[in-house]
Parts: structure tokens; C-alpha cells; sequence
């Protein structure tokens, strides 16, 4: 398995910049998310480490050596296209067996191999399928068995799980972290879903316009957004402009407590939806409740959305079976422990 | 910086050189060496020969009726070919495969063939003649009536070829938001078609604006198109001027038109909700649907059936009744009189291996420039420099073939090309012909292969030219024989060039026959039908095995 | 599929190969033959038009007489093959070009086309046919009159006399008869233009006029005109309307030919006094391959049983003195006394002009 290394990686699409100066490494074995909004350049990234697209500045690295000038099929990777691109005149077991193929390994290994891929992403016997005959969730996988089939040094997945339904995601993404962990794979993946990269990743890259915002552990991410762009792409809505005097940020919605240690002076404040707190009516921040939706994947937390009397709208987060019907008056309270500063606008 | 891309640049310009290498050897020296002659004397140009030539009153005339006679025919044909277009598009019925090949033959049959089965028809001594008295061969009846039979084949298949695929339920939706079957077809069919039937008519127009061989042999001394007019400059009256200013003009004439029908291309792209065309077609319902059925039905048993049934049928009707002694009398070479020095039927096996060698050449042709055309490249100047080449291989379609013969012997006569002697100059002017057809085959099947597909492939480790034969090959092999087909049919049709540079002692199928027809007499007569047939059920035989391989995306033709 | 598909790519490859191997040793393949015989020095190339025949008796003769064999190279009609030589003159596709006449001669002596000989038979051949005598490019080899031919029965039928004069032709009673051929596409076409031309002078376009008004029909070429349209030919689908066409004084006795048993009298006439004298000539090509054989070849077409030949295999008139005719041409030809003729620098001066207005008059 290979380390990739990007340095200072920039290309340019005419006038527009996809990726500016990126650097970037993953290590042997570790499995790396690049998370971002469409557009953010995560594609391009997997697009230049794979030599489909040549950076105009910078080096791309794979076990240490340079990769410029070196074709994509000379590189030794593996690439899971977002919509699979399975080749349509080819069974299931022909796309399998296309990368072992082009490396001239021989027939009886080859058969093995598929066997085995298919038996691992749980297709067995599918071999002679045709790949039209497939449903999505199906298609991903031989898909990815032809990724793996080579035995690439480094695996990328484009948006892996993008057009699967919801509980098939969550299910597959679990059995995709077990997989890469038992086989050592180092993998380099992109998706815009927040909750797949978590599950997924090692470690999470945010990228915001070419450039990468943010880096590290999925917790310490979700926990700690470095910018207000990290924080809203993460989901997070009450966010507003304040400054930070001792203990206390005066925000558009009043005083709000910051944690012990808080840089001073203007910031953009974030208030997570676990620390508004509903109290009663004249003990804290008079707010109507304008909506309430449930949060998906079997949580018993409701999501509700208020419009307080002065400020922007907020977002809390409370019990279902205490939480009040749309048109309610409630007062909103912060709660420091769940406040982040961050850097001002 | 970009070593990858450049790499790929200049694969693509590789691939391009193959085609314009071939083009510019056989095609623009060929063409400019005969203009040249013509418009350059005494150590320089002579531009005011052009201005001369226009304003020649005899010259008006021949644009004049080239024009005219282009417009009528295209008109006739979409209104005759239309509701034929629909019918074997959308409705479902015993034998529809077999019809739609069928009304393709005409398409693939040489101008020659179709001159004597029309001639058959409609001529003096014809069947019309013969059971009535009516004779059409001396006006512009026949010609238009022999281009209809020609074209009906382009109309059916880039309109009804789209029609075919058009989503239903689209017009569905329009007649439950309230419209009524008129208004929907109307609002909603019509409109997704227009840009097809204008694509459809422009091709029909090009055909028609450059007839050569059908004019030739319906026309008489009187009506002439550019094209005959250029035959008639060059090779009777040896007047290069003119010949060269009126090979100018039509150049012009078709390089506007291909303008036209490329941006008329561009607009059929638009995305239109296609779907599998297998679905779409129904049993006919109504008496109106099936009036119109049988209405279609007959149209084409008269128009496209009845003149290569009689064709046949003059085959084989002698002075002593119906009998193979025309066929037989083929077999020799003192058949009509000593017109040939070998016996007409070896031209059977001529045409094959000439066509054949057409085929191989226009592949290997065709198949470089088409995938030039289709690699995804960084644009730029090499970019427009393919859009050229693009531009360059629908060239020879419109230029004079007749041109195109004449070129070849003054050009082609110096070492290292002294190729005047030799039977590879027939096949190589048949394979211009038959380039511009397997490009435009392969064309819209090439681009329609996902460009991640190939990715895909490379990055499994597939090298580019493996990329090619995994991916792309299976995709467009279909296709591939398709191309191959139609530029085997056109190869094994060509006249106008063959004509000039075909060896007297290996006459190909379609020279021979006009040779037996300019000796006239029963015989030779007789001789001239048997030797149409032959060659019609090799065309029909081509296409019909193709029916089988065609497939539904193989669009512009 | 593969399989096949492969064998498809393969023919291709093989195509541009045998294409890059055919450019490269084009050179050495010169025009003759090049073949078996090796340096073309025994084969000797004649290029000719498409109504050129000769037995092949006759043929096989000059091979056993000169150890030649003759390769025909036909190249369309008089004009087109003509013109085919004259755009390759540099590098001649033959060795000898037959069937040039007098109303194309100036073209093909402008141009260059012929180096001198004086073939051996010329001696025998009257002055009258030699228009090149002073630089033997060109040798005569035959003669024939176009002239308007008429339908016997049809005339006999209806008690009428057929025509014998130009003038006769725009006569009332000949109305709707006479079908002739594009002068710009025809050779007896031209012919036919050329006696008008002789016989009225500046007045040809009058005459013509005359013509049209009478309802003369004109058609592309011969072979149309005497089978389809003419309604005295047996050889063709008879069913032609027309009892007058302009074709050749040796057609009366190509209608007998052959005739069992041989009739009294030949079904179709010739009005002698439309007659226009066509020659034809044959010359060795400049820059020929194998100019000896050209120069042997050229000496027996001048002789006497290539000459004895002619008048069975093309239908016209050897010009050699002591040839003998046939019977059939003897006993049911017509011997033209004063034919209209014209110089070749005359027709070559005005030709063009004269098609053209023509063309523009009587065809458009």
C-alpha cells in the first residue's frame, strides 16, 4: 500500500482555479474523506491524483516518487467512479476482471480473484450477470470489486454511495470501513454527505473553493469548525457576527456565554442546536416556533426552528415528546459548552 | 506542463494525419491540380475567366436548373416521405423490418442503375409505354420522380429514425394537460422534428444539387445540373475554364450547405427524452392509421418496388419470352458486339475486389479521423484544426466526381504517385466516397460513449489504444459494420470518377452497364438490365445483412 | 464478432500498406503493361475510343508478323478519349491513339499530342485523306459520310419522297421526322453541324432555325438516336417514331448484315446530299513506352488486311485504294459522291463558337 503526497497542487480550468496550491497527505493504510459542496474542487483532486487531469503547478506523489508525466494506467490506482461507469458490453465478472486483465496476470488467478472480490462485497455467484440487470446498490458493488481487482496502492471513490437510498448508505458504509480495515487499503474518498465522510473516515478533509479549510479527525471537525464555511457546510445554522468580552459575546440575539479561554474581540459566534435550550416563557430570548422537523436515522431528537424577537432565525434541538407545537411562544437560552468561536467574516 | 494532455494533443494529431495525409494526396492536389490548369495560363491567374463563365447566359440557366430542380426534388421527396417516415417508424406491422430495408436499397443502388430501371419504366419501350402509351423520359418528370426514389431512404431514416425515439408519453403529457391529438403532435412532436427533417432536407438537397448520373441518363442534351455541365466541359468539349470555375461554384455551393447542416446538427443534439425505439412503435389502431398504412404501402410498392421490378423483369424478357439468355450472354466477351475486352460478368468480380479495397481504404481512413473527431482534447488551435479536417472529409461528397476522375490523371502521373496505370486509382476514388459515409456512421456512436468509460478503463490500467479496442470497439463495432456497409454499397456504385480512370480491360459493375446501355440495341439492351440486377442484389444483399447489425444510434444516415 | 471484426482491421491495415507500397514503387510502374513481359517491349498499347474493333484474326496476325501483341485501351467516346490523351500527354497512357477525325484534328495537333511517322501503307491511301501530309503526325485510317438515313417502308407507305438534300429536310412534308444527335456530345452530331455549316455559310443559323421550327428532335448521342428513336433499325427496340436520322452511309449495309435470307434491297436509304466526310486518324503518341511497336503497329493499320478489315467490325470505309469492300457494302451501300468537307483549321477555329451558338438555338 502507497502513501500519496500532494504538494502545492494547483490546475486551472481556463479563468477558474479548481485546485489552489493544495497540499495534502494520506498515509499508508489510512482512509481519508475530502468533504466538500459541488464545485469545491473534491473531483479534481481525485481526477489529478489519477492522471486523467494534469496539475499545472505542484507534485503529486505515490510512494515518493513524482507522478508527472506518468499515464493514468501506468499509476497503479484505483478509481470508483461516481455513477460506477460499469462497461455495459461486459458481464459482471468481465468488469472484475478488467484490471487483473490489463496487467496480464494469468486466467486461473484472475477467476480466482473475481470469485473472491464478489464473495467479499457480497455478490457471490454473479459473475455471468449482466451489468444492465443490476440494481444501484449492486452496480456499487461490482463496481468497487473492479477497483479493488487490481490491487491498487491506493483506492479513491468518487462520491461512492451517492445514489443509494438512505438506510442502504448508512449499511454500506459500515461494511465499507470493515472492508478497507481488513484489507489495509489506503483509501481517498469524496463525498458532499457529511455523515458518510464521519463514518467512513480516519481523518476528514473539508475543501472550500480549491482550497483545503480544514483537516483532521472527524470529531475534532464536527466538534471544532475552523471557519464559518466549515461550520455552516457541517450543517450549522446559528451563526452570527460578535464580539467576545471576557466570558460573554454580545451577538444579535443578546449575550451569550463562550467557553473558558475564548479569543477576545469580534468573531463570528457558532451556537450548536444542543445548546439553545428551551426554558419557560420571560427566562431568556422570547421566540415563536415556526417549524419542527424530526432528524433522520431512527433519533428521537427533533430539530426545531425558532424566530426569535430580534436576531436571525435558530435552530434547537430538544426531546420529541417535549417538544412544542409551531406557533408556540418559548424563550431560547445558550448553553457555553456548546458555543464555538470562530475566526470573524 | 501539462505532459498528459499534450501527449494526448498529439496522439489526436497523429490519428488526424492519417486522414488529411490521404485527403490532401488524393483529394485537394488531385482537384487543385484540374482548377489550376484551368484557371491559371500564360504564367498566371486568371480570375476574370470566373466573371466570364457567370454571366454566360447558358451557364445562368444550368445554375438556374440545378437550383430549381434540387428545391422540387426535396420538396417531393419530404411530402412523399414523411408519412412513409412515420408509418415505418411508429406503427408495428408483419414485415416492417423488412419494408425498411427495402426502401433503403434504392438509397445504396449506383445512379446508373437507377437511370435504366427508371428508363425501364418510364422510357421509350417501357412499361408505362408499353401498357399505355405514357412516356416520362423526356422532361424533368423523370428526374424528379428517380431523385424521390433515391432520397425516400434519407428522409425514412434521419426523420423516421428520430421519430422512432421520441418518448410518447411526452405527447401523452400534452393530451392530459388538455390538448387535443392534433395539438399535441403539433406542439409537441412537430417541434422535436423539425430540426430533423431540416437535416433531412438539406441532405436530400445536397444529393439532388449535385446529381450526376441520373441527370446523365434522364436528362437528354437539355437539362444539365452543375455537375453533368462539368462532365460535359471536361470530357467533351475539354473546356478546363469553365469546367474549373463551375467546380468552384458548386465547392462553394456545397461547402455553404454543409455550413448550414452542421449547425442544423448541432441543434438536433438537443436533448429530447429519447427512448429505446422497440418501444415506441403500436399496432395500427383506427381507420385512419390504417388507411395511412395502406396508403404508404402502396406508395412504395409504385415508386421504390415497381422500378427495380421491372428492371428485373427487362432482365429477363427476350425475343423469345422470359429466360436467363440476357444473364448468359454475360458470361462472354463478345456480348454487344465487341464492346468489351473481357466478358461483362468479370466485372462482377472486379466491382467486389474494388469495393472491397474501397472499403479497407476508406476504414482505415475514416476510422483515424473519426476517433481524432471524438478524443476529448484541451480545444484551442487543435481544435479548430480538427473542426477542418471535419469540414474536409464531407468535402468530396459534393464535389464533382467527374472532377475528381480528371484530377487523378493529371495529378497522379509523376513518380513517386504515377498511379494512372495502376487499379488501385479506382478504389482510392471510390474510398473518398465512401469516407465521408463511415464517418458520419461512426461519429454520433463515438461521442455518445461516456468519456468516464475510457477513464475508467485507464485507470484499470488500460493503455489508450487498449482503452480503445476494450471500450470503444465493443460500443461502435456495430456501427463499424454498418459504415463498412454502406461504404462497400457506395463504393460498388460510384460512376462519375470511375468512369475516367477504370481500365478498359477491368470495367467495374456500374461502367459496364453504361457502356452496354450507350451500344442500345435489344441485346445490349437486355444485357445492360441483367447486368443492373446483378448489381442491385449485391447492394440489396449488403444492406440486408446489415439490417441485422444496424443499430439505432447509427443516426445521421 | 472479434473474429470478424479483426479480419476487417486487418484488411484495412493491409489496404494503407499495399496503398504505401503501390505509392512507392508507382514509379517503376510506367503505363504498358509492365507485367509478364518485363520492360513492355513486347506488348504495344493502343488507345482508342469505345466503338474501336478489330477481329482478333486480324490482331493475331500482327502479333505472328511483328511479334507484338496489342493492348486496346478504350477511354469513352472520340472526344473523351481524345481529351484523356491530351491531359496525360506528358506520360501517355498508350503508345498509339486511334480515332481522332477531322473535326477534333487541330485539337489533338495543337496540343502536341503526336511525334511524326510516315507509316508504310501511306503510299496507297489518295491524297485527300492525308490533311497531315506535310508532317505525318497523324495517318488516316478510315473514312466514313455521315448523312441523314431514312426508313424506307415509311416513305414507300405513304407515296412519299424521301428527302435527298439539306434543303429538303425543312420542307413541311418532313415535319416531326428527323431526329439528330448533340453536336457538343455526338461526333456525327458535329458531323451534321459542320455540313450545315459548309453548305449555308454565315447562313448555318438561319437553316437551323428552319430545322426547329420543322421539329427537328435531338438526342445525346447515336446509339440513342438510330435504335430508340429511329423507326428503320432492326437492332434495336424498333419501336422509334422518327423516319429520318442523322447517321452513317455504311448503316444501310450494317442492316443486312446477317440478314437470312439477304433481302433485295436494304431496309433504310441514304440522302446522299446531306453527307459530311468524317476521317479518322490514328498517330504515335509522344513520349510513348515502346515507340517501335507503336511505329509497326501504325504500319499495319495502313495495310491491307487491317484496311480489308474495318468495314465489318466499325462500318466504315478503309481508305487504302486497293482494299477490298465487302459484299454487303458493295451491293447495299451507297457510294457518296460529293460529300461536304471542311478544313481541320476551320473547324478548329470555330468549332466552340459554333456548338455554343448552336447549342443555345436548337437544344436550350
Amino acid at each position: 500500500m502507497a502513501s500519496l503526497r500532494l504538494d502545492g497542487v494547483t490546475v486551472r480550468f481556463g479563468e477558474r482555479t479548481a485546485l489552489d496550491a493544495v497540499d495534502l497527505d494520506v498515509a499508508e493504510h489510512e482512509i481519508v474523506c475530502v468533504l466538500g459542496p459541488s464545485g469545491s474542487g473534491k473531483s479534481t483532486l481525485l481526477r489529478t491524483v489519477a492522471g486523467l487531469t494534469e496539475p499545472d503547478a505542484g507534485r503529486v506523489l505515490l510512494a515518493g516518487r513524482d507522478q508527472r508525466g506518468v499515464a493514468p494506467h501506468r499509476r497503479g490506482v484505483g478509481l470508483m467512479f461516481q455513477d460506477h461507469q460499469l462497461f455495459p458490453t461486459r458481464d459482471v465478472g468481465g468488469n472484475v476482471a478488467f484490471g487483473p486483465r490489463m496487467r496480464g496476470e494469468p486466467r486461473a488467478e484472475i477467476r480466482g480473484r473475481v470469485a473472491e472480490l464478489l464473495e467479499l462485497v457480497g455478490l457471490p455467484g454473479a459473475r455471468k450477470r449482466p451489468v444492465s440487470a443490476l440494481s444501484g446498490g449492486e452496480q456499487q458493488r461490482v463496481a468497487l470489486a473492479r477497483a479493488l481487482a487490481p490491487r491498487p496502492g491506493l483506492l479513491m471513490l468518487d462520491e461512492p454511495l451517492g445514489q443509494l437510498d438512505r438506510s442502504l448508505r448508512e449499511r454500506l458504509v459500515v461494511e465499507l470501513r470493515q472492508l478497507f480495515r481488513r484489507l489495509g487499503t489506503t483509501v481517498l474518498a469524496v463525498t458532499h454527505d457529511q455523515g458518510e465522510a464521519f463514518a467512513l473516515a480516519d481523518r476528514v478533509v473539508v475543501m472550500e473553493a480549491g482550497r483545503i479549510a480544514q483537516t483532521g479527525s472527524p470529531v475534532d471537525v464536527w466538534l471544532r469548525p475552523a471557519s464559518e464555511f466549515v461550520a455552516r457546510f457541517l450543517g450549522f445554522t446559528n451563526l452570527a457576527a460578535a464580539v467576545v468580552r471576557g466570558r460573554i459575546a454580545d451577538t444579535p440575539w443578546g449575550a451569550v456565554p463562550v467557553p473558558p479561554g475564548a479569543p477576545q474581540g469580534p468573531c463570528t459566534l457558532l451556537v450548536r442546536p444542543a445548546g439553545v435550550r428551551l426554558t419557560d416563557p420571560g427566562g431568556g430570548l422570547p421566540c415563536t416556533v415556526t417549524a419542527r422537523t424530526l432528524r433522520g436515522g431512527g433519533s428521537s431528537e427533533i430539530s426545531l426552528l425558532l424566530a426569535p424577537e430580534r436576531g436571525p432565525a435558530l435552530e434547537a434541538s430538544c426531546p420529541l415528546h417535549t417538544a412544542p407545537d409551531p406557533g408556540t411562544a418559548v424563550s431560547a437560552a445558550f448553553d457555553a459548552a456548546e458555543v464555538v468561536v470562530l475566526p470573524a467574516r | 506542463m501539462r505532459t498528459g494532455l499534450r501527449a494526448g494533443t498529439a496522439a489526436r494529431l497523429a490519428l488526424a494525419a492519417v486522414p488529411a495525409v490521404f485527403l490532401a494526396l488524393f483529394f485537394v492536389y488531385p482537384v487543385a491540380a484540374i482548377t489550376a490548369r484551368g484557371l491559371y495560363d500564360g504564367g498566371r491567374w486568371r480570375p476574370d475567366r470566373i466573371a466570364a463563365v457567370l454571366t454566360d447566359p447558358d451557364i445562368v440557366g444550368v445554375v438556374w436548373f440545378t437550383l430549381w430542380q434540387a428545391v422540387a426534388s426535396t420538396a417531393l421527396t419530404l411530402l412523399l416521405a414523411l408519412p412513409g417516415a412515420y408509418v415505418l417508424a411508429r406503427l408495428d406491422f408483419p414485415g416492417r423490418r423488412m419494408l425498411r430495408a427495402a426502401v433503403t436499397v434504392p438509397f445504396v443502388l449506383p445512379t446508373v442503375v437507377v437511370g435504366s430501371a427508371f428508363l425501364a419504366l418510364l422510357g421509350r419501350g417501357g412499361l408505362l409505354d408499353q401498357w399505355w402509351g405514357v412516356r416520362l423520359d423526356t422532361g424533368v418528370t423523370a428526374i424528379l420522380l428517380a431523385h424521390v426514389f433515391f432520397n425516400y431512404a434519407v428522409v425514412v431514416r434521419i426523420v423516421g429514425g428520430l421519430w422512432a425515439q421520441l418518448d410518447p408519453r411526452q405527447e401523452e403529457a400534452a393530451r392530459v394537460l388538455g390538448a387535443g391529438r392534433w395539438t399535441a403532435w403539433r406542439t409537441v412532436t412537430l417541434p422535436a422534428l423539425v430540426p430533423s427533417v431540416a437535416a433531412a432536407a438539406l441532405m436530400v438537397f445536397l444529393f439532388t444539387f449535385t446529381s450526376f448520373g441520373v441527370v446523365q441518363i434522364l436528362g437528354g442534351p437539355r437539362y444539365a445540373t452543375l455537375e453533368v455541365e462539368i462532365y460535359r466541359q471536361t470530357a467533351q468539349l475539354l473546356d478546363l475554364p469553365t469546367a474549373a470555375v463551375l467546380t468552384l461554384l458548386q465547392f462553394a455551393a456545397v461547402a455553404a450547405l454543409m455550413a448550414f447542416h452542421s449547425r442544423a446538427l448541432r441543434r438536433r443534439r438537443t436533448a429530447l427524452g429519447l427512448v429505446d425505439a422497440a418501444r415506441t412503435a403500436r399496432r395500427p389502431r383506427g381507420a385512419g392509421q390504417r388507411a395511412l398504412l395502406a396508403g404508404v404501402l402502396v406508395q412504395i410498392a409504385v415508386l421504390l418496388l415497381a422500378p427495380l421490378a421491372v428492371l428485373a423483369e427487362r432482365s429477363l424478357s427476350g425475343p423469345d419470352g422470359y429466360g436467363l439468355h440476357h444473364y448468359r450472354a454475360l458470361g462472354s466477351a463478345d456480348a454487344a458486339g465487341g464492346t468489351f475486352t473481357v466478358a461483362p460478368l468479370e466485372a462482377v468480380g472486379n466491382s467486389l475486389a474494388y469495393a472491397a479495397t474501397a472499403t479497407a481504404v476508406a476504414l482505415a481512413v475514416g476510422i483515424p479521423a473519426a476517433v481524432a473527431l471524438t478524443l476529448r482534447g484541451p480545444g484551442g488551435r487543435a481544435g479548430r484544426l480538427l473542426r477542418g479536417l471535419d469540414a474536409l472529409l464531407m468535402l468530396p461528397l459534393g464535389t464533382s466526381a467527374v472532377t475528381v476522375g480528371f484530377g487523378f490523371l493529371i495529378a497522379l502521373d509523376a513518380p513517386p504517385l504515377d498511379l494512372r496505370s495502376s487499379w488501385i486509382l479506382v478504389p482510392l476514388a471510390q474510398a473518398l466516397v465512401g469516407i465521408p459515409f463511415v464517418v458520419r456512421t461512426l461519429l454520433p456512436v463515438l461521442r455518445a460513449v461516456d468519456v468516464r468509460l475510457r477513464e475508467a478503463a485507464a485507470v484499470l490500467g488500460a493503455s489508450p489504444p487498449r482503452v480503445w479496442r476494450e471500450v470503444d470497439l465493443p460500443l461502435v463495432r456495430r456501427a463499424l459494420l454498418v459504415a463498412a456497409g454502406f461504404a462497400f454499397a457506395v463504393s460498388l456504385g460510384e460512376f462519375g470518377a470511375t468512369v475516367f480512370i477504370a481500365r478498359a480491360d477491368a470495367p467495374t459493375l456500374p461502367v459496364a452497364v453504361a457502356r452496354l446501355l450507350g451500344r442500345a440495341g435489344e441485346a445490349s439492351y437486355g444485357q445492360a438490365m441483367a447486368l443492373s440486377t446483378i448489381l442491385m442484389l449485391l447492394c440489396a444483399a449488403t444492406l440486408l445483412a446489415l439490417e441485422g447489425a444496424r443499430t439505432d444510434r447509427s443516426g445521421e444516415l | 464478432m472479434h473474429i470478424k471484426f479483426r479480419r476487417a482491421l486487418g484488411a484495412a491495415v493491409l489496404g494503407t500498406l499495399t496503398l504505401s507500397t503501390l505509392a512507392a514503387c508507382g514509379g517503376s510502374q510506367s503505363s504498358g503493361d509492365g507485367g509478364e513481359e518485363g520492360k513492355g517491349g513486347r506488348t504495344v498499347t493502343l488507345v482508342a475510343h469505345d466503338s474501336f474493333a478489330a477481329s482478333d484474326a486480324v490482331l493475331e496476325e500482327f502479333t505472328e508478323k511483328t511479334g507484338y501483341r496489342v493492348k486496346v485501351l478504350r477511354g469513352g467516346d472520340a472526344g473523351s478519349s481524345l481529351n484523356q490523351a491530351i491531359l496525360s500527354k506528358d506520360n501517355p497512357q498508350g503508345d498509339v491513339l486511334f480515332g481522332v477525325d477531322n473535326t477534333l484534328l487541330s485539337r489533338a495537333l495543337d496540343n502536341g499530342l503526336f511525334a511524326p511517322y510516315e507509316a508504310e501503307g501511306l503510299a496507297k491511301i489518295p491524297a485527300r485523306y492525308q490533311l497531315d501530309a506535310g508532317e505525318h503526325r497523324v495517318t488516316p485510317v478510315d473514312s466514313g459520310d455521315v448523312c441523314v438515313n431514312y426508313d424506307r417502308a415509311y416513305f414507300e407507305e405513304r407515296g412519299i419522297a424521301p428527302p435527298e438534300t439539306l434543303d429538303d429536310l425543312a420542307e413541311p412534308a418532313y415535319k416531326d421526322l428527323l431526329v439528330t444527335e448533340n453536336a457538343a456530345t455526338s461526333s456525327p452530331g458535329l458531323g451534321f453541324l459542320l455540313a450545315t455549316v459548309a453548305e449555308y455559310g454565315e447562313g448555318w443559323q438561319e437553316y437551323w432555325k428552319k430545322l426547329k421550327a420543322n421539329g427537328v428532335e435531338v438526342v445525346d448521342g447515336w446509339e440513342q438516336a438510330y435504335y430508340d428513336r429511329f423507326s428503320g433499325s432492326s437492332g434495336g427496340k424498333g419501336k422509334g417514331d422518327r423516319p429520318l436520322v442523322v447517321s452513317y452511309a455504311s448503316s444501310p449495309p450494317a442492316e443486312v448484315l446477317g440478314a437470312d435470307p439477304a433481302p433485295e434491297q436494304a431496309p433504310t436509304g441514304v440522302a446522299t446530299g446531306t453527307c459530311f466526310r468524317q476521317i479518322e486518324f490514328a498517330g504515335l503518341l509522344k513520349g510513348a513506352d515502346n515507340p517501335a511497336g507503336g511505329k509497326a503497329l501504325l504500319d499495319f493499320m495502313t495495310g491491307r488486311s487491317f484496311q480489308e478489315d474495318l468495314p465489318l467490325q466499325m462500318f466504315v470505309n478503309p481508305v487504302r485504294e486497293d482494299a477490298e469492300l465487302p459484299e454487303v457494302f458493295t451491293r447495299y451501300g451507297e457510294t457518296v459522291d460529293e460529300p461536304r468537307t471542311m478544313a481541320p483549321e476551320k473547324i478548329a477555329e470555330n468549332r466552340e463558337a459554333w456548338v455554343k451558338a448552336w447549342t443555345s438555338a436548337v437544344v436550350r
